[in-house]
Order: C-alpha cells, then structure tokens, then sequence
C-alpha cells in the first residue's frame, strides 16, 4: 500500500490533470507546428525537384502528398485505439478527448487521400473511381469515421458517449489491417507496398527522401492539430461547466432576492 | 446455463409475439426484393445474374432493420439493468439475445430467401448456394449488430445510427457470401475458399460481438 501512496505518478498521469495537459501542451505546440511545416516545405520541395517518373511523367509528385495523407488516415484510427484503451483500461480523462478530437482531423486526412489518390488515379488508371480492395476499404474507413463522429456527438453531456466510443473504435479497428495488406491479399489495381517491405524499399532514394520527410511532416502535422483540437475541447468542456455553473447561482441569486 | 435458456425463450417469445415486429423484418425484405425490379427494369437474364447479390443486400438491410430492437425494449422497461447487475456474465447474456434475434428475424430471411429467388429467375443452384451462405452469414451481422445497438442505446436517437455504425463493419460478411454464392455458380471461381472464410468471419464476430456489447452495455449503466 506504502508504494502505491508513495509512488510517482507515472508520464500518461500528469497528464491526467487537464490543467497540466493545457500548460505543457501549450509549450510543445508551436515547435510541433514549426517542425512540421519545416519537414512538409522540404519534403515538397526535393519532391518537385526530383526527377520525372519514366513511366508517370509529373503526375507522380502527387504521390508525396497522397501516401502520407493515406498512411495518416490508418494511423490517426490507431492513435484513438491506443486512446480507447486509456478510456478502457487506465479510464484516463483525457483518453475520451482525444477520441473526440482526432475523429474529424481523420476524416479530413481520409477525405484528402481518397481525392488525391483520385486526381492521380485518373491520368494513371483512365478513372477516378475503381471498387478495388484498397480504394473500397478506405472509403468503409472514411464511412466509420463518420459514423464514429455522429457518435461522439449525440449526447450533449460529455464523457457520456466516451465508453460507446472507445468500443466502437476498438471493433473499427478490425478494418485496419485489412486496409494495409488489402493490396497483398487481393490482386488489386492499386499497387502494393513499396515502402515499407521486408526487404527494404523499392524506390529510388531521390524519391524516398522527399516522401519520408512529408510523411513525417504531416504526421508532426496532424498531432500539432490533434493537441489543438484537444485543448479546444478542454476549454469548451470548461466553459460549459462554468456556464453551468453561473446559470445556477444566477437561479439562487433570484431565489434570494424573491425570498 | 438454465437461467440463458430462459432468457433465450422469452426473448423468442416476445420477438415473435404481436409487438415484436420480427415479422416486419421479412416483409422489408420482401419490399427490398420487390422494388429491385422497379428499378433496373424486368430483364429476367439481368435479374439472375444479379440475384444472389440482391438477396444478400436485401437481408443485410433487413437484419439492420431489426436490431435496434435488440437491447432498446429492455432498457426502456429496466430488464436490462436487471440483467447487467445478475450474475450471469455480459458476454453469454449478449451472445443468447443475438441468437433469439437471429432465431426470430434472422432466419425467416433465410427461409424466405429461395421463394425469393424465384422472383429474380435465378437457378435452382443459385437459390440453394444463396440459401446456405444466407445460413451462414446471417449471424456475423447480427452479432456485429449487437455491438452497434448496445454502443447506441444509451443515445436519443440510437436506431438510425446503429445502422450507420454497423454497416461498415458488416461488408466483409457481404463480400464473402457473395462471392461464395457466386463461386458456387460460375465454374472457374471457387466455392469453398469464400464460404469458409464466411464461416470464419461469423465464428470470429460471434466471440468478439458478445465481449464488446457486453462492455458497452455495461458502460451505458453506470
């Protein structure tokens, strides 16, 4: 029991005061963003500067914009899994927070990867739409972000709809690595992995580099958003109950003066 | 294992007694069937082709239908409650009330399916391998089912987004039955691979539906 009272709390439970969460969150923020859009500037620009595909011609470059969104979009499902497992498990305050906040961030990501991946589809395919296994799977990801977000806000209370949302993001998650082999599993139109092999990647490093950097940049991108959209929701959940709060000394106050 | 066998028959009885609307079920899949006709026209060689997937979205949808029946009624007269506090555990409780779900409007559409097929001028062979993977199907969309409507039962207007939720989550079952009702048709594709794969997919939601409804239904009571 001594240890239990005496011991420090750990990382994830400082974070647990939302008050802490707000001042460190508040510091780390800006450099994330100046990170990111360091990592994204470079990125694009070596990718422009690169050589023309052989067989793509330009309409390759589109690339370093598509996969990252792409890989974001399975990403930012598996961060809101690993949060409903703090909702679950550790029933972290904040985990219910960060399922909230990056639900719309990943429908945005998803919507992005479906439309660029439909730009590029068209010169490449001669469509912008084929019911192929990746393509199909994607937009069942971009249907359950949607129905996640209409379930997060049904309910005006918050913390409400957290546990529903934290199972229904666990069970989502199924689709996940149905996405990612979906290319290896189905002989499909949409090409298969070409960076992340067993055997290391497939692509020249004139590629690989500019496509590595704007990966990491929209991700830095997206946990700056996500650290934005969380503290947002902090403040709104705050102001909701200091509203909550003065409309019921507003109440006695009347009470007082009617007495 | 006395106390789920009587929880298993009321729940039969009330699906199929005159408030249950189990029936009702059926008839929007008759409805479904009925209006495929209207709108792609009475092309009988189109309409066999097709049929198989047709039957498969008709009871997909009819199954959706059903389901936010599945817990609402009990949480509205306090029976769930009562069974989340008994001693029976959450899992076994889900699993026993999606079998009634499915015993009372899921295989009626499995029943009904080869009439229906008539209707769309599809071969005997079709009718039957349309039939067994309906058989075999059916239950992973309800089990998935369970999940959306115990994830949506503590929201004022859960019933139309259980279908929101579950539908997404229901397509692999639709791939994999129609390819295997397909693959029992046309000669080159295989039958087995898909069908076993259905089988797979109702046998690994029928375990993992039960824990994730239980836990959100637990969830919704405190």
């Amino acid at each position: 029991m001594s240890t239990v009272a005496t011991g420090r709390p750990g990382r994830f439970a400082i974070l647990a005061n939302p008050t802490r969460f707000l001042e460190l969150s508040g510091k780390i923020q800006p450099w994330l963003y100046a990170l990111a859009a360091l990592a994204i500037l470079t990125g694009l620009t070596l990718g422009f500067m690169a050589p023309e595909d052989y067989q793509q011609g330009a309409t390759v470059r589109i690339m370093f914009i598509h996969v990252p969104f792409a890989w974001l979009c399975m990403m930012i499902w598996t961060v809101m899994a690993l949060s409903a497992l703090g909702t679950l498990v550790w029933r972290h305050p904040l985990a219910d927070v960060s399922i909230k906040a990056a639900a719309p961030i990943g429908a945005v990501f998803t919507v992005l990867a479906l439309l660029t991946g439909s730009i590029w589809g068209r010169p490449m395919w001669g469509t912008w739409w084929v019911w192929d296994a990746r393509l199909t799977s994607v937009f069942v990801l971009l249907i359950m972000y949607l129905g996640l977000i209409a379930l997060t806000r049904a309910l005006d209370e918050p913390g409400k709809a957290a546990k529903p949302a934290a199972i229904l993001v666990l069970v989502g998650w199924v689709n996940i690595p149905i996405i990612k082999f979906s290319v290896d599993w189905w002989n499909t139109l949409h090409q298969p992995a070409s960076v992340m092999r067993a055997d290391g990647p497939s692509m020249p490093a004139e590629f690989l580099t500019p496509l590595l950097l704007s990966a990491v940049g929209f991700t830095l991108l997206f946990f700056a958003l996500h650290l934005t959209a969380m503290r947002t929701e902090i403040l709104r959940r705050r102001v909701e109950a200091l509203s909550r709060l003065a409309a019921r000394k507003a109440e006695r106050g009347q009470s007082e003066v009617a007495a | 294992m006395r106390s789920l066998a009587a929880l298993y028959v009321r729940d039969l009885r009330l699906a199929v007694s005159s408030g249950g609307g189990a029936m009702i079920g059926v008839i929007f899949f008759l409805a479904v069937i009925a209006t495929v006709p209207f709108g792609i026209g009475p092309d009988l060689n189109l309409l066999s082709r097709i049929g198989p997937a047709i039957l498969w979205i008709g009871a997909l949808l009819s199954t959706l239908l059903t389901l936010d029946r599945l817990f609402q009624a009990d949480r509205d007269d306090g029976t769930l409650d009562l069974l989340i506090m008994g001693q029976t555990l959450m899992p076994a409780v889900v699993f026993v009330k999606s079998a009634a779900l499915w015993t009372a409007s899921g295989l009626p559409l499995v029943l009904t399916a080869p009439f229906l097929g008539l209707f769309l001028a599809m071969e005997p062979d079709a009718i039957a391998a349309a039939t067994l993977t309906l058989f075999v199907g059916t239950p992973a969309i309800t089990f998935i089912g369970a999940v959306g409507a115990a994830v949506a039962v503590a929201l004022p207007r859960g019933g139309l987004l259980v279908s929101v939720l579950v539908l997404p989550l229901a397509i692999p079952v639709l791939i994999f039955g129609v390819s295997a009702t397909y693959g029992a048709i046309n000669d080159p594709d295989p039958f087995l691979p898909p069908f076993l794969i259905l089988t797979a997919l109702t046998l690994f939601f029928g375990t993992l539906g039960p824990v994730a409804a239980g836990a959100a239904l637990r969830a919704s009571a405190d």
